[in-house]
């Protein structure tokens, strides 16, 4: 069929207008003089904000520095058997971390494992079913939940959670689960398994909101597309939300754990205090974090202090090589392909 | 084989704003449909009205009888997502997933409906980026590069594959060809002359060179009323209402 020449009528003045705009705007003056001032304050500008960011190079440096100079006694002492001796007795002169990292990375991995699907829970329900009104508030109350101060988890968690755990928890868990060994022995009540628990109150709304960010950046045309394709709402979800976050959520648990590892005060209150490895969460254990903060005071002797650095150290360290993998397994999971969906 | 296709009263409300008045259209099988009028005028809400893809928006509402074929797609025991299996849809703006492979986009649909059967999958694959002119383009770095990698009019022919995998009987198409330059849309036209032996096509486009050359019938919408649906010739030579005729000579909107 031919064109009918009414249709076609319509593009041909666009051609002229186009040429007049070319001239208005080749005729008028491009004045752009830059005065020295002005480029002087912008390279000015470049040099303060290069230092902003150099200073946080410095502080790590610095960090790192004091931390090996100071637990210099420990480090000759114990070389690298300090990592992995399993005692830690101050009046003997033995000192060994493993108790400690032990308990660190338990107590955090226990964190992540309840509060990663939580927080998933929490960002889809948020973004994809949650009804307007409910929307605001619930975020809210998260972003709340994130700014309380961590002692008052603590007490939380001693004068709430852990009865709840010694009375209800704990014997459904050795009953149901026992077996496994995980959850075996008495239940105090305060151990790995309160500071776990208290350890994923605090770290689901910093996952969740992150994720939630991550989730609303999502272009909704991504969601359309999946619904075009005759996919239910969890497949949806599930394809163009899910797989398409999965870069930013790596990032948020990145987030999370990172103040799992570290987190002092409220777990110092739960977990214990007892340099232990054992195999069952009921039993009291120690984190690296806790050691230092409850032994730093009272450190009488070099040995003792620059073991306490050297715990330090160790966090450091743990920290360091957790995110190193949890960067590498972002890498491995978005290889060759973009991280997320960008702005369509 | 495509089927027909039979809108009744067709309303459609964002919220309380009623976007759709009373739409009646019939468009036969394997007929390509343009759908035009100015900007805001309801072609896209009635388009998406035939995929219940309205719905999926917060607080709208649809009233009215669609049939596809012999379905009535609104019927209480019709289900959405069986709708959208059978009525296809490619957006304005190219949407590949770009977490997937090429080969994942073309390949998504069928996953969803449970097919797991590799060699059929490679097939399906194979003639969808076929029937949708990407093939050659693509086919060495079909499970290397990402549905993102391409440019605009191979993503929006991506699209189209992804669209076709499932093999629906109607094809929608909301301006397809509207981000592209006009090499890429004369390859999309082309492919919407050969769709049509196995396909219902109907396309929005605000170009009318594009509806005479590819549609067979042209509706002229306008503030949400259907003004005119005739065969395309009609409506570009000789409509029968003013509103259409100041519309196509360019003397409005
Ligand atoms: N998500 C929405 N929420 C509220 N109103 C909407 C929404 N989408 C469209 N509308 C309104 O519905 C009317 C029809 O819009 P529609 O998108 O169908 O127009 P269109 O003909 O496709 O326009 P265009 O050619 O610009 O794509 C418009 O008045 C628009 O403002
Ligand atoms: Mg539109």
């Amino acid at each position: 069929m031919v064109a009918p020449h009414n249709a076609l009528r319509k593009p041909v003045s666009s051609g002229d207008q186009a040429e007049s705009v070319m001239r208005v705007v080749a005729e008028k003056p491009i004045a752009v003089r830059r005065s020295f001032a002005d480029r002087f304050a912008d390279a000015g500008f470049r040099w303060l904000i290069t230092l902003c960011a150099l200073s946080v190079l410095a502080i790590v440096g610095f960090f790192v520095y004091e931390l090996i100079v100071n637990s210099q006694p420990s480090l000759k002492e114990f070389g690298w058997h300090f990592f992995v001796g399993q005692d830690w007795d101050p009046v003997s002169g033995e000192f060994g971390a493993l108790p400690f990292i032990y308990g660190t990375l338990v107590s955090s991995f226990l964190a992540l494992l309840i509060a990663v699907p939580l927080s998933l829970g929490v960002a889809i329900y948020v973004t994809e079913m949650a009804p307007g009104w409910v929307r605001t508030p619930i975020s809210f109350l998260m972003e709340l939940l994130a700014a309380i101060p961590s002692v008052i988890y603590g007490l939380w968690a001693i004068f709430v959670l852990a009865p709840i755990l010694r009375v209800y928890v704990g014997p459904a868990l050795a009953k149901s689960l026992g077996w496994t060994g995980f959850f075996s022995g008495p239940v105090y009540g305060i151990g790995m398994l309160a500071a776990g628990v208290i350890l994923s109150i605090m770290i689901v709304p910093i996952i969740a909101s992150i994720t939630r960010d991550v989730m609303a950046a999502i272009p909704q045309t991504q969601r359309e597309a999946v619904l075009a394709l005759g996919a239910t709402r969890w497949e949806m979800v599930r394809i163009a939300v899910l797989r398409n976050a999965r870069t930013g959520i790596i990032g948020a648990i990145i987030l999370g754990l990172g103040r799992a590892l570290g987190e002092t005060m409220a777990v110092t209150m739960v977990i214990g205090n007892r340099p232990d490895i054992t195999k069952s969460l009921f039993a009291p254990a120690y984190t690296m974090a806790s050691v230092i903060a409850n032994e730093f005071t009272e450190a009488t002797g070099t040995l003792y202090a620059s073991a306490i650095v050297e715990v330090g150290l160790a966090l450091f360290l743990v920290t360091l090589i957790v995110n190193a993998l949890a960067q590498m397994l972002v890498w491995m999971t978005t290889r060759g392909m973009p991280s997320r969906a960008h702005g369509q | 084989m495509g089927v027909g296709i039979e809108v009744r009263n067709l309303k459609a409300w964002y919220g309380n704003t009623e976007a759709l008045h009373s739409v009646n259209m019939q468009m036969g099988a394997n007929q390509v449909t343009a759908l035009i009028g100015p900007s805001g005028c309801g072609k896209s809400t009635f388009v998406r009205c035939l995929n219940r893809m309205h719905e999926t928006i917060p607080g709208t509402k649809v009233e009215g009888d669609v049939r596809i074929g012999s379905t009535d797609i609104y019927a209480n025991g019709t289900p959405a997502v069986e709708v959208r299996r059978r009525v296809g849809m490619v957006f304005q703006k190219p949407n590949p997933f770009p977490t997937m492979s090429i080969y994942d986009n073309v390949a998504a649909g069928l996953k969803l409906n449970g097919f797991r059967n590799r060699h059929r999958l490679d097939e399906i694959v194979e003639k969808s980026l076929k029937q949708a002119a990407l093939w050659d383009e693509v086919k060495d770095t079909l499970k290397k590069k990402s549905g993102a990698s391409l440019s605009g009019g191979q993503q929006q022919r991506l699209c189209i594959a992804r669209a076709l995998a499932v093999e629906p009987e109607v094809l929608l198409m909301d301006e397809p060809a509207s981000a592209l330059d006009p090499i890429s849309t004369g390859k999309i036209e082309e492919l919407i002359d050969e769709l049509k032996a196995n396909y219902t096509i109907v396309i929005v486009t605000h170009n009318m060179q594009q509806a005479a050359r590819v549609a067979g019938f042209t509706g002229f919408f306008l503030l949400g009323t259907l003004v005119e649906f005739d065969k395309t010739e009609k409506i570009f030579t000789n409509p029968s209402d003013k509103r259409t005729e100041d519309y196509i000579t360019g003397r409005f909107g």
